[in-house]
């Protein structure tokens, strides 16, 4: 998709109706996927992502094994149908920072001490693209990592916020990515509130750059609710 | 560990989910859940789950037929799904995927190529089918066959204005007018069983995949395992395939 | 959908979920602590007492403590010992002398007499290093070789409900099914018998349900 002259904000609202500080319909589920040890997806609007966890499982190559504490890998990838031209299977350079964007926004709400030599491997796949991919990403992986039982500091959510035709906003849709002043990607520790991702593109102001991050911390707030209000529920579900 | 439990119990005529030798675990079938393709489709057999999502494109045709459009069908055996998936590049498995189930759809002309010509020997619409599979509980290529035709029947095609693909706004359907049915029978000492779950997969001693059309006439047979079967076996293999795809085929819309 | 009373839902906590003060004692399994707060790790049941704090979790492999008796398989011969699945990250060492009473002469035996590959054991976790080096013994009371059957793998954490109070409910499952049972901590569970189905479906059905209220009577159902 590329930038249009369409303006993002029309009668104080988003193209899509929404209010600045409101995130896009929201759903999570767990234990979608049997074949893992933990799975989640996660919509937020037309944004769809499903993450497994395999592991922790012996990690090959040996060489490779760290002694001392375990280690985890990720793997963010696009489905060739999640975009509207369709994307080549495999991956290219953003898949690749963005997997590791995504692995270190995970790693330090785990206990990998916990398992020397071992490897926790965990992917995501985005099944249908329409912005905010990465966070979207990143809560469903870890639902998946809180499913799987592997031991954890706190979940991690995120979200993503920005600058569209000057006004702040939250949880871009893929035409405001396109269209933004500013893109901010954000995870934070639900409880301990640490913050483990934080990615702009554009330019922001200092005192933008505050709003925009209470923005986000707020939002994430809200998603970390949902978070483990999916996870109870699985509890409930016989 | 429970491979040879299931052994066991295909020995004396019964399967791990008291299913019958000839009946397919539940099927269930969702169309045009990916907004972004111009066709999907979701079917779940059994656990085994997988989406298929249709892209079109714009391209150069082959040179042998150049007022038809052209299919590409691909398949990601993505490591979410199985502790047993590795990442990278498609494995002989997803690549033999793949193939069986574009000669399915091919030879049984599904797909009205002819139909997507723009313009001869220069422009044409490339159908691409992307298979990715989220959970492999087992018989992944008759849930990525009926993914792959749910997803083209709900497929429509894009407008074209001033030379560009205008996604979104759609015109018509894609000319599908044929609904190949894939039906995989497993062959254990001298029992046959259809769509084996993960741990009769591991004890079968081979498999025949047949694509089946809507006039019961076959379009692909692909020999599966390593072990081998009599002339005979083939026959038999057939029919059953042929009666299950009919009552497959019912499902599809 | 089985009807859940309030107090078993609101009982499951989340990772990073604050359960109590640590006020003196011991955090065990399941959760941790900061400052004197302690937090769960795991998504699971807290369970508190005045002695230990920790956390039962709904899901996770498998990782050894010593102690642990586990049903392991045999997956390869070694030169003096064997090498033991036993469903963990971490492969186990069973040495010649936990596995054999007698002296054996390693030159002239071949070792797979005693234990080949494929066997299934039940055997004691003795050691674990720092890095999760692992070795079981069989010298441990009521260690075997568990002769035929097959095995199933469950959610380690649900073993004690598939064992019960002082091995009730396996027991049940045993005598109903004439099936014999052996259940490892490591969530592996050793099953022989003609009504292998029936008891299969009762383990697996424990498993799934574990923490609803009326389990037990629903299993005394289903088995007859």
């Amino acid at each position: 998709m590329a930038k249009t002259d369409e303006k993002m904000i029309v009668d104080n609202k988003r193209i899509d109706g929404r209010g600045f500080e409101d995130t896009r319909p929201v759903t999570m589920e767990v234990e979608v996927v049997n074949r893992a040890t933990g799975s989640a997806i996660v919509q937020f609007g037309g944004t769809q992502a499903i993450s497994s966890v395999h592991g922790p499982r012996e990690l090959f190559p040996r060489w490779m094994q760290e002694s001392e504490t375990g280690i985890l890998r990720c793997r963010y990838n696009m489905a060739p149908f999640s975009v509207e031209d369709r994307k080549s299977p495999g991956p290219d350079r953003r898949s690749v920072e963005l997997s590791k964007v995504a692995r270190l926004a995970l790693e330090p709400a785990l206990f990998l001490e916990d398992f020397p030599k071992a490897t926790i491997d965990v992917f995501i796949e985005i099944l249908q693209a329409d912005g905010s991919t990465r966070v979207t990403g990143i809560n469903a992986a870890s639902l998946a990592l809180a499913d799987a039982g592997v031991p954890m500091k706190d979940l991690v959510a995120a979200c993503s916020v920005g600058k569209i035709d000057g006004q702040l906003v939250v949880d871009l849709n893929g035409k405001e990515d396109n269209n933004s002043e500013i893109d901010l990607a954000f995870a934070i520790m639900g409880t301990k509130k640490k913050v483990t991702l934080l990615q702009m593109d554009g330019i922001v102001t200092r005192s933008e750059l505050v709003k925009l991050v209470k923005l986000a911390e707020q939002t994430c707030e809200r998603i970390y609710n949902l978070q483990k209000k999916t996870l109870k529920e699985k509890f409930k579900r016989v | 560990m429970q491979e040879s439990y299931a052994l066991e119990l295909i020995e004396k005529n019964k399967r791990i989910d008291q299913r019958k030798f000839d009946d397919f675990r539940k099927i269930v079938i969702e169309q045009g859940i990916i907004k972004k393709a111009e066709g999907s489709a979701r079917v779940k057999l059994g656990e085994t789950e997988i989406i298929a999502g249709v892209k079109l494109n714009i391209g150069e045709p082959f040179a042998d037929t150049p007022d038809e459009g052209i299919l590409i069908v691909n398949t990601e055996f993505t490591p979410l799904a199985s502790p047993d998936f590795e990442s990278g590049p498609p494995g002989e498995d997803a690549v033999e995927l793949s193939r069986v189930v574009d000669r399915g759809i091919r030879e049984s002309k599904c797909i009205e190529l002819e139909k997507l010509c723009i313009t001869p020997s220069e422009k044409v619409w490339c159908v691409f089918i992307d298979i990715h599979i989220i959970n492999h509980r087992g018989n992944l290529l008759d849930c990525a066959a009926l993914a792959a035709i749910a997803a083209l029947l709900n497929a429509k095609m894009p407008k074209i204005v001033d030379e560009k693909i205008v996604r979104g706004d759609y015109e018509k359907n894609l000319p599908v007018v044929a609904k190949p049915v894939n039906v995989t029978v497993g062959k254990v000492g001298d029992k046959y069983i259809v769509d084996p779950t993960l741990e009769e997969e591991a004890v079968l001693d081979s498999k025949l995949s047949i694509s089946v059309m809507d006039d019961d006439g076959i379009c692909a047979l692909q020999k599966q395992g390593r072990h081998e079967f009599d002339v005979a076996d083939i026959e038999k293999m057939a029919d059953i395939a042929i009666k299950k795809s009919g009552e497959i085929r019912k499902l599809l819309k | 959908m089985t009807e859940m009373k309030k107090e078993e839902v609101a009982e499951v906590v989340v990772p990073g979920e604050f359960i109590a003060e640590k006020a003196g004692r011991k955090v065990g399994k399941g959760a941790y602590y900061e400052a004197e707060k302690v937090f769960a790790e795991v998504l699971g049941i807290p369970r508190t007492d005045e002695n230990e704090i920790f956390v039962i979790p709904l899901s996770g492999v498998y990782i050894p403590d010593i102690g642990d008796k586990v049903v392991g398989t045999i997956t390869t011969v070694e030169i003096s010992g064997w090498m033991v699945d036993v469903n963990s990250p971490y492969l186990a060492f069973l040495p010649l002398s936990e596995g054999v009473a007698e002296f054996v002469d390693t030159q002239r035996t071949d070792i797979s007499r005693f234990f080949d590959v494929g066997d299934f054991i039940f055997c004691k976790i003795s050691k674990s290093t720092k890095n999760k080096t692992i070795q079981v013994s069989m010298r441990a009371i009521g260690s075997r070789k568990l002769l035929s059957g097959i095995t199933i793998k469950v959610t380690p954490s649900k073993i004690p409900r598939i064992i019960g109070k002082n091995g009730s409910m396996i027991s049940l499952i045993k005598e109903k099914t004439g099936c014999d049972i052996t259940a490892g901590q490591n969530g592996v569970v050793w099953i022989r018998g003609v009504d292998k189905a029936k008891a299969i479906e009762a383990i697996l059905t424990i498993e799934r349900e574990s923490h609803t209220i009326g389990l037990t009577e629903k299993i005394e159902k289903m088995l007859g």
